[in-house]
């Protein structure tokens, strides 16, 4: 079998001595790992070397289709002045104690680690040239590298690394801080294209996946829950799922009230997961009443539409007057914006494997945020965290949904009842229907407009899930957002209702939703004013300058967001002429420390929408690390928005989502999906991630376009068959 | 009851009852787990495999109606020279992002290629839509059947 861990699963790192320095970056440890080669020579918790010099590096962030298994490794690879083709890259373990932060989120992985991960790769190299120093009994600075060996010059003296390795791994390791990184100009791998990891595996069909784990003596589990959210199981005959063939067991989970954790449920066991499926369909299930059922998507929608004609619960920001300069304006125009619960919906639905055995918990889980995980099933089990091993197996797609550990403290619950390995996989409509969702929203704005046509006052009734003064998960928005801080009299007001259902974070978390309202809105601001869609933006943005404080995650510069802007409008032709039911729709959004334009051509023709093309300008600072996959990202984030804004919403009634499978939540398909062409604007900023800050300003493009197109403006999504 | 079936040219026997798709006799019972599950109802093609050379959803095909039928595999596709031609286009474009879709993918193109050696991009959009790809790799996944089929060369922009 091909595919690292899966290839062998109890390989693992094992620590042996040494402790964590500050920070997150080990750069002390020294590690073997159970089976490697001999000889092999692990210099530190990153880094190990092969006699033949050939290099393994662990890459720290789970891998979920982001292409940080490729673009973290880099980092290291690029430091320690090693040939690519030199480098096997295997999923470190979850153990925060080595590693730090491991969280495939927030796009923070390229942001957090560029640094660090540089001066690991740094450390490396001046180990092994401490060692070659010490050898020849050279000064270590009159030596240097090429990849994979040390040189010294004035002698002609060679030494590749594998040869030097044992030795450097015996050394203290310098203070990082003290290391010469490289100058950007002499990169040799950083700022090329590289390949994403696992491809052999993944085009030959060798194990990969979470759901592909197969362990000696393993059974398989369906994990059946209530409809409504919490609901505990109030009967149920287990005899009908015992006698189906295949079936080894079945028996009830109580579960607890946080639905983050391991809700009420019933197990069955059995020997493939088709036996354990059949025995969930043959369970009949009495669910306990919960508040929850009372709750449905029509419900929420008239609540909303109540609180929009309400006075504002909480105002939580207020610049200028913005009343009085409604007043004076020239011109107001109001909109209401909607949109709705979205799902995550990854290719691989969620799985886990889990071995509970003497004490010790062993979990392979497809995860984007392992030590939550950990905490959630050491209080489920009763067991301390360091009981738990928990290996980072490669995630079919996350967008979010994998920060939640849920599946992970189910699969680790039943296993701690069944004297064997247990794979939980969930079904499809399990997926969708137990998911941490993307929260609808409605936003009701009022803006004015001078003579000049310049924004003078600008106003949000935000209504949203909460209670008190506490927001559901990602149902907040930063109440100083653009144009917040840029327009003098400003307004973020906010309503909030309750909600059972359990949210979450999805691919650009709020933005994905603000991005959509605000360059809406702001589109028909542009028309209202009379003035080109781009040129206005260009106006609101005014002189390039910081608004709000350096180094604070929602400050916001206009110039750079000025700069992709006016690249997108280059890329895309804006201004050129297009034919009848064709249209040019623009918006552009910041979002995890990126700046992206994005430009929509769609034409519409009988009511029926045809996207033909996106252009995408993304300022995401001085270094794109992996320019393959940066296209990836971005290209992906782009035509994820135009499916999700196209077609998808979850729908609830009594307390359930119906909305089940990609029959009623469909994804875009190939001969929808328009060609998008990426470029970046490098800027003086340190490099920032690119999983999410494409998404958010795609859908306002798309609806703008669409407006260009038809004359018809929408404001709620999905857009649905709303131009039919 | 046991089944004995072809996959990629080997007689292998499964004791199953015959209302089990043939995905979970591949996946838990053969432990080829090259498809994937992701939907169970015929809706995204990650389960896609061939039977006697065309594509079929796995996920919703009862091992009871394979019979004398041939049945190939991501697993085994390479040994065809279309299917090794695919993987290599494959690996040269960098389709994947997650690639846990690509499987399907892969089988799907195949078996494209194989009935039409030049496809068009009506072609391919047609074979191809039934194949769902959450991360949304298709532009890459049409580059990549381009150059299996020798219509543009790898670096070609498309």
């Amino acid at each position: 079998m091909d595919g690292e861990i899966l290839r062998d699963p109890t390989r693992r790192f094992v620590l042996q001595s040494g402790a964590a320095v500050g920070g997150g970056l080990l750069l002390s440890f020294t590690m073997t790992a159970e089976g490697q080669a001999a000889g092999d020579t692990q210099v530190n918790a990153y880094v190990r070397v092969a006699p033949d010099s050939k290099v393994t590096i662990a890459s720290k962030v789970p891998e979920v289709g982001q292409g940080i298994k490729t673009s973290l490794p880099m980092l290291i690879a690029e430091e320690l002045d090693v040939d690519w083709s030199a480098v096997t890259v295997e999923q470190a373990i979850a153990d925060s104690k080595i590693y730090g932060r491991q969280v495939a989120g927030g796009s923070m992985a390229t942001t957090l680690e560029y640094d660090g991960l540089r001066r690991v790769g740094a450390s490396v190299r001046a180990l092994l040239i401490q060692a070659a120093a010490a050898r020849w009994s050279v000064a270590a600075d009159s030596l240097t590298t090429e990849p994979g060996v040390v040189v010294h010059a004035a002698s002609k003296r060679r030494a590749a690394y594998g040869e030097l390795a044992a030795d450097a791994a015996k050394l203290t390791p310098p203070d990082p801080k003290s290391l010469t990184l490289k100058d950007p100009k002499a990169f040799r791998i950083i700022g090329q294209s590289h390949k994403s990891q696992n491809l052999d595996a993944i085009t030959t069909g060798a194990p990969t996946f979470g759901i592909d784990m197969r362990l000696p003596g393993m059974l398989y589990a369906t994990f059946a829950k209530a409809p409504t959210y919490g609901a505990k199981v109030a009967s149920v005959d287990l005899a009908p799922a015992k006698a189906v063939k295949g079936v080894k067991d079945a028996f009830v989970v109580e579960g607890g009230t946080n639905l983050q954790s391991i809700v009420p449920g019933v197990a069955v066991i059995a020997d493939s997961w088709w036996a354990a499926r059949k025995g969930r369909e043959a369970l009949d299930i009495k669910w306990a009443e919960h508040p929850t059922a009372a709750q449905s998507s029509k419900g929420f929608e008239t609540k909303a539409a109540e609180l929009s004609k309400a006075p504002p619960h909480r105002t939580l920001q207020n610049d200028g007057d913005v009343d009085a300069a409604l007043k004076g304006a020239a011109k107001t125009v109001s909109a209401a914006y909607s949109y709705p619960f979205l799902a995550h919906a990854p290719m691989e639905p969620q799985n886990c494997t889990a071995q509970v055995k003497d004490g010790k918990v062993e979990i392979w889980a497809p995860t984007q945020n392992p030590e939550s995980g950990r905490a959630l099933v050491a209080k489920a089990l009763n067991v301390d965290p360091s009981a738990i091993t928990i290996h980072l197996i490669r995630c079919g797609g996350g967008f979010g949904r994998r920060l939640m550990n849920d599946y992970m403290v189910e699969a680790a619950v039943i296993a701690s009842k069944v004297a064997a390995p247990v794979k939980l996989v969930w079904t499809r409509e399990e997926d969708i229907q137990h998911d941490f969702y993307r929260p609808a929203g409605w936003h009701n704005f009022t803006a004015g407009l001078d003579a000049s046509g310049a924004v003078v006052a600008w106003k949000n009734h935000f209504i949203t899930f909460g209670e008190g003064e506490s927001f559901s998960l990602a149902a907040g928005m930063n109440s100083t957002q653009f144009p917040g801080r840029a327009v003098a009299n400003y307004r973020h007001d906010v309503s909030v209702m309750p909600l059972g259902f359990p949210t979450g974070f999805l691919r650009a978390p709020g933005n994905n939703a603000f991005g959509f309202v605000i360059q809406g809105f702001t589109d028909e601001l542009a028309h209202a004013a009379g003035k080109d869609p781009v040129v206005f933006r260009r106006e609101m943005l005014g002189a390039p300058r910081l608004l709000g404080e350096p180094g604070k995650g929602d400050s916001f510069h206009t110039g750079r967001m000025r700069g992709v802007l006016d690249l997108a409008a280059e890329m895309s032709g804006w201004g050129r002429k297009v034919p009848k039911g064709t249209g040019l729709g623009v918006a552009c959004h910041y979002s995890h420390l990126g700046y992206v334009a994005v430009v929509i051509q769609a034409t519409v023709k009988e009511g029926a929408i045809k996207v033909d093309k996106a252009w995408a300008a993304v300022d995401c600072g001085r270094q794109v690390v992996n320019p393959s996959g940066a296209e990836q990202q971005v290209q992906g984030s782009v035509l994820d928005a135009i499916g999700s804004a196209l077609y998808q919403g979850v729908t609830f009634e009594n307390g359930a989502a119906v909305t089940s499978n990609f029959a009623d939540f469909p994804l875009l398909r190939m001969a929808e999906a328009p060609p998008v062409e990426v470029r970046f604007k490098l800027s003086d900023n340190n490099p920032t991630g690119l999983g999410e800050p494409a998404y958010p300003p795609t859908p306002a493009a798309l609806v703008n376009a669409l407006f260009a197109a038809t004359g018809k403006r929408i404001r709620s999504l999905p857009i649905g068959d709303q131009l039919a | 009851m046991a089944f004995t079936l072809t996959v990629n040219g080997e007689r292998r026997t499964a004791d199953v009852d015959g209302d089990t798709p043939l995905l979970w006799v591949l996946r838990d019972t053969l432990g080829l787990v090259g498809a994937k599950f992701g939907c169970g109802a015929a809706l995204c093609g990650a389960c896609t495999v061939h039977l006697d050379g065309q594509p079929i959803r796995a996920c919703v095909t009862p091992i009871s109606d394979i019979g004398g039928k041939t049945v190939t595999t991501i697993e085994g596709i390479g040994k065809t020279p279309v299917g090794a031609k695919v993987q290599d286009a494959w690996k040269a474009i960098d389709v994947p992002q997650c690639g846990y879709c690509q499987a399907g993918q892969i089988m799907s193109a195949s078996a494209l290629l194989a009935a039409k050696p030049k496809p068009t991009d009506a072609d391919i959009d047609e074979a191809m839509n039934g194949n769902l790809c959450r991360c949304a790799t298709y532009t890459r996944i049409k580059k990549a059947i381009k150059v299996a089929a020798g219509l543009e060369a790898v670096g070609e922009k498309a």
